[in-house]
């Protein structure tokens, strides 16, 4: 557990928030959330039709360290739109409730078009990619 | 181990002039959930406004408080 891994860490997470338009980082998967949070978050996104990566922090606490250390917010989920950290569960709940989360979303849609699609819900590996 | 009312008391402390409703969610003493009313959120995100709220319990979300849901919202002022 040297600086180096941890800092090699946080610069994962930095990649994957910039080179992800919409980026969910949450326990467990969206196929099988390990925490009520995340799976109503993950939820709120599919309801959207939305295309997101998804990161799992689980497997190694170092990321959940490092991204809370570059996001300054405690907990996960975290859902982040073109680089932006947008909110936990509670305000992607209430961002859902008032539409302003399908409107920062749909404007993503239109910005994007042209860019090549992520798979739907592609799980982004952050160990997978430090190999 | 935290309760409803301290977590109250903290959040009222931590940022003057708020007012918090604070329930335990399961009962269980890790699950909470607060509404924080206060002069101070006006002008802010809600990101900021949920900052300013955490950072009064630092390290202890995520460890003895699980999780804190929150909603926040400015004070109105006649």
């Amino acid at each position: 557990m040297s600086d180096q891994n941890e800092n090699t860490i946080r610069e994962a997470i930095s990649e994957a928030i910039s080179e992800n338009d919409v980026i969910l980082f949450m326990k467990g998967t969206p196929e099988a959330p390990a925490c009520g949070f995340s799976a109503r978050t993950v939820g709120v996104l599919q309801s959207l039709e939305t295309r997101f990566a998804a990161v799992d922090i689980l497997p190694d606490p170092r990321i959940r360290q490092e991204l809370s250390a570059i996001s300054q917010w405690p907990t996960i989920p975290q859902l982040f739109v073109r680089g932006e950290l947008v909110g936990g569960c509670d305000i992607i709940t209430e961002m859902f409730e008032t539409g302003e989360l399908a409107t920062l979303l749909g404007s993503e849609d239109a910005a994007s078009a042209s860019e090549p699609a992520l798979a739907d819900g592609s799980v982004l590996q952050i160990e997978n990619r430090l190999s | 181990m935290p309760d409803a009312t301290s977590i109250k008391s903290r959040i009222e402390a931590g940022i003057p002039g708020s007012s918090a409703e604070v329930d335990d969610w399961t009962g269980g003493g890790d699950h909470f959930r607060a509404v924080v009313t206060a002069d101070a959120f006006a002008g802010l995100s809600r990101i900021q406004q949920h900052r300013m709220v955490y950072e009064i319990f630092g390290d202890e979300i995520g460890g003895p408080i699980h999780a804190l849901s929150l909603t926040t919202q400015p004070a109105r002022n006649p």
